[in-house]
């Protein structure tokens, strides 16, 4: 299986990067290759151009400054899940970068490229939209946020403009009282999240509810955060849990031979659950 | 003519340096362009790891990186892993256990135990069956593999 022919740039910059594009604007920029190799030798994707950012080093490392990480578009499925920094401050993110593919995948996918891909299967984009984070976008005219639920817009579509790269991903680093889960329902033949669950929860002193907030992958086209203002004030347990879970409501869910529409809200309902129920534990922990 | 690129890649410590085509995936410039044929092809689409191969010392698909990928980087496959005429452990063992039948999936799935074994020195039974989850063997049934896992982790241990 080769792909259709390309050519090929490296670039050493995010300034080269973006020339690169607007000179070649059929071009694609290629991270780890992950997303995009696969899709190039189905001929799914025909790049005139493939500009390669894989070693920008501005667009690497993972950093706290203050309570927000900053985790470089380049950063491998494999550094973010064991860097000590994000296992500490959002260990969601952690947890749904440790659950991609395998180790081999995990070594050269990147947070970048998977978020730029879009793939409403993927681990890392509910963690995002539960733990409130927010994608750097810079283009040859500036820079820009766009916070991690606005981000998705469709299946494999997002915010990218077309002269834009991602650079950054900015996470808030979970303060006092606050744990956070992500759990997974694996496609049993490709390991894509049929769903995925992801749960911030932070408790007062006295271990009510002060804050939770809970993203749902793998069932619509675009992560889903779940609206839980229900359980405000409330000790997190089982049954109030469930209730506030009982008719979440996901538009336009994925179906197919494996896991039907019904199947997947089940599926959210019930690790939505225990998503919640873990990182309240953890937030006493 | 299709367009061509140079690259220099450093293939179980000797250095290459080849024009290829852009769209050359590494796998194919180890197999045809060296002649390095003991890194297999099984799938073609990321899923089996028959390709496994070290780049810069981590588990690598080859199948899933272009050749221009690892240029300026070091490649370990199976065929550079004795050293001196002797086996490495992870070969060693897996031939103990009988963790090979067929051997179609043998050399990635020594590459993803070596490198496992670099990372965890002493897996246990779900850290081994976790770090070969991209290695699929139709023949053994696992079990002789990951023994031999646990084998060469405590020779290496005793070296
Ligand atoms: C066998 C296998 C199993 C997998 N299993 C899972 C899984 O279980 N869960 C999961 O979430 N994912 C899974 N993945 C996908 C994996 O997460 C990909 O690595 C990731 O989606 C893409 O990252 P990449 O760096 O390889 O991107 P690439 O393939 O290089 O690029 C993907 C797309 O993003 C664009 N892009 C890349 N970087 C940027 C940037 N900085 N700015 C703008 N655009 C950019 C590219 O132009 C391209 O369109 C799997 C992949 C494989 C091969
Ligand atoms: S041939 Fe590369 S993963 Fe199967
Ligand atoms: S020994 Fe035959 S596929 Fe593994």
């Amino acid at each position: 299986m080769y792909p259709a022919p390309f050519s090929y740039v490296r670039v050493a910059s995010v300034a080269e990067a973006l020339a690169a594009l607007a000179e070649h604007p059929d071009g694609r920029f290629l991270a780890g290759g992950h997303s995009l190799l696969p899709a190039l030798k189905l001929r799914l994707a025909e790049p005139a151009v493939l500009i390669d950012i894989g070693r920008v080093a501005e667009l690497q490392g993972i950093t706290q400054v203050g309570s927000t990480l900053r985790i470089g578009s380049l950063a491998t499925h494999d550094q973010v899940a064991s860097s000590d920094t994000v296992c500490a401050g959002a260990r969601l993110l952690a947890e749904a970068c440790a659950k991609v593919g395998d180790a081999a995948v995990r070594n050269w996918g990147t947070l970048g490229g998977n978020l730029a891909h879009a793939d409403p299967a993927s681990d890392p984009p509910p963690a995002l939209v539960a733990a409130g984070a927010r994608l750097e976008l810079q283009s040859s005219v500036g820079q820009r946020w766009v916070a991690a639920d606005q981000f998705f817009s469709d299946l494999f579509l997002t915010a990218l403009a077309s002269d834009e790269i991602i650079t950054a991903v900015e996470v808030p680093a979970a303060g006092a009282r606050t744990g956070s889960a992500y759990l997974k329902h694996p496609h049993p033949a490709s390991g894509y999240a049929v769903c995925g669950a992801a749960a911030v929860v932070t408790l007062d002193g006295a271990g009510r509810c002060e804050s939770a907030r809970l993203a749902i992958g793998g069932v619509g086209p675009v992560p889903v955060a779940i609206d839980l203002a229900a359980l405000s004030g409330e000790v997190p347990e089982q049954a109030g849990v469930d209730a506030a879970l009982a008719d979440i409501e996901i538009a336009d869910p994925l179906s197919d031979p494996y896991a039907s529409a019904d199947y997947r809200i089940r599926l959210a309902r019930v690790l939505g659950r225990r998503a919640m129920l873990l990182a309240a534990q953890r937030a006493v922990a | 003519m299709p367009e061509s690129i140079t690259i220099s890649v450093t293939v179980n410590s000797r250095r290459y340096e080849r024009a290829v085509e852009p769209r050359t995936l590494l796998i194919h410039f180890l197999r045809d362009a060296l002649g390095l044929t003991g890194s297999h092809v099984g799938c073609e689409t990321s899923l089996c790891g028959a390709c496994t191969v070290l780049v810069d010392g981590a588990a690598t698909k080859a199948c899933t990186l272009l050749a221009a990928q690892a240029d300026g980087r070091a490649v370990t496959t199976i065929e550079g892993l004795a050293q001196d005429g002797a086996l490495h452990p992870v070969q060693e063992q897996l031939w103990h256990h009988h963790g090979v039948q067929c051997g179609y999936c043998t050399s990635g799935m020594v590459l993803a135990a070596v490198a496992l074994l670099e990372r965890e020195p002493s897996p246990t039974d779900a850290q081994i069956r976790a770090g070969l989850k991209g290695n699929l063997c139709r023949c053994t049934g696992y079990a002789n593999i990951v023994d031999a896992v646990h084998a060469a982790a405590a020779a290496l241990a005793a070296r």
